[in-house]
């Protein structure tokens, strides 16, 4: 399943001059011998969480195991990230969103990181999957649900309730209010895997016409320019996704007014 | 059911050449993603978080202290130089005290040296004038001896009997006028 769709670059096929194959670098294959992929499977997924943890580990635990007073780099870096997050959750959810800092934290590095690996050539973008940004949106949705259900009870539903527009047109504001809720894992999910998927799909494309001595040297130059782009790109969707999260938790946590 | 959707819409992703809509392989990512998911939080919450905002605070706190020993050193500073001032005029007003002692020492002592003086003086001069008064005494005697002597040489020469007692006291009636 894995191997019959890889065409080497050199075989001539239909007696093009190249051949591109952009979703070649989603495929899933285990990563020891043949056959199926079943749920235990060892994967090039698998590989590529693992090497996102250790990234994590790298620079959170093992760059802060001096608790230096004054901060090494990597150290500096762990509590840049520490601190930038701390402050989005606190300004954006209050006070008493701090808690669940934490859980933010947990998204937006295993976002960042992934997205960032996925930059590597020949690496796998474990983000670029809607299995994986479906799940970590429906975690967002379903976990803010039921929480603002458990602290406010029914007074969670009254965000649907717009009381500050006139009483006439409410009911058809509550309607779009709780459509516009329910999209949300959605646009929250496609948001971020699309980007990842387009991007390096673009890449591919485009490093499949390097190949053209004609067009190569603008080829080359084209892909530095989107490589900067995807970069900037991986980063911004890790921001995008973690500041909407913060989004959805002030509407838990936070006061109805806003 | 299920699985011949799947199976379809495998098949389909297969064709299509998108493995993102392989619906087959989404527990297997879903599995792994919620292993990673589970081990960062463990890592996070349990190693680094703790060791960060331990960190954070001890960095804060030794700030605070720092900002605080300042401002006490600066108070210190504040009143070693307000005691300095305090000891440069009071040494000044010392100064003016022992100059102005001195000065009443210095008077003290010239004035009993004038008034010694003077005394010296007024006793010399009494002295003087004494000795003055007996050379004028001892001059007048002598006058009354020389004019004597002579009264007595000249009625000699004259070829007089000079009787002593009376031109003594011719002399003695004509001194004193």
């Amino acid at each position: 399943m894995a191997g019959e769709a890889v065409v080497p670059l050199t075989e001539d096929v239909d007696g093009q001059m190249f051949h591109i194959d952009p979703m070649h670098q989603f495929k899933i294959h285990p990563l020891f011998g043949e056959g199926d992929v079943h749920w235990y499977t060892v994967s090039n997924v698998t590989l590529w969480l693992a090497i996102t943890v250790l990234v994590i580990a790298a620079i959170l635990v093992f760059g802060t195991r001096r608790r230096a007073m004054i901060p090494s780099r990597s150290q500096s870096v762990a509590e840049l990230i520490y601190g930038f997050i701390h402050n989005m959750v606190e300004e954006v959810t209050g006070h008493d969103g701090v808690k669940y800092f934490p859980y933010v934290l947990t998204l937006f590095l295993f976002v960042l990181f992934a997205n960032v690996l996925g930059l590597i050539p020949t690496s796998f973008t474990t983000t670029s999957h809607f299995a994986v940004t479906v799940t970590l949106a429906l975690m967002v949705f379903l976990g803010v649900t039921l929480l603002g259900l458990y602290r406010k009870g029914l007074g969670f539903l009254s965000m649907f309730w717009v009381s500050s527009a006139p009483l006439a047109i409410r009911p058809i504001l509550a309607i779009i209010e709780v459509i516009s809720y329910f999209v949300r894992p959605v646009s929250h999910s496609i948001r971020l895997g699309g980007n990842m998927m387009a991007g390096h799909a673009v890449m591919k494309v485009i490093a499949g016409f390097a190949t053209m001595l004609v067009v190569s040297p603008v080829v080359v130059g084209s892909i530095a320019l989107i490589y900067g782009l995807e970069t900037l790109v991986a980063v911004v969707q890790a921001y995008v996704f973690t500041i909407l999260t913060c989004v959805y938790l002030r509407d838990a946590v936070g006061d109805n007014h806003h | 059911m299920a699985t011949e959707a799947t199976d379809a819409a495998g098949q389909a992703a297969e064709a299509s050449g998108m493995p993102q809509l392989d619906f087959a392989l989404w527990p297997h990512q879903i599995f792994w993603l919620l292993v990673t998911l589970v081990v960062i939080y463990l890592l996070l919450t349990r190693i680094a978080l703790p060791r960060i905002s331990s960190v954070l605070a001890d960095r804060k706190g030794a700030i605070t202290n720092d900002i605080a020993a300042a401002e006490e050193l600066k108070q210190k500073a504040l009143r070693a130089e307000k005691a300095y001032n305090d000891a440069l005029a009071q040494a000044r007003v010392e100064a003016a005290k022992i100059v102005a002692e001195a000065r009443a020492e210095i008077q003290k002592d010239l004035d009993a040296a004038t008034a010694k003086a003077d005394v010296e003086i007024a006793a010399k001069s009494t002295q003087s004038e004494a000795r003055i008064a007996e050379i004028r005494d001892g001059a007048l005697e002598a006058v009354t001896e020389v004019a004597k002597d002579t009264a007595k040489e000249i009625v000699a020469a004259l070829g007089g009997k000079a009787d002593a007692r009376s031109v003594t006291a011719a002399v003695n009636a004509r001194l004193k006028g």
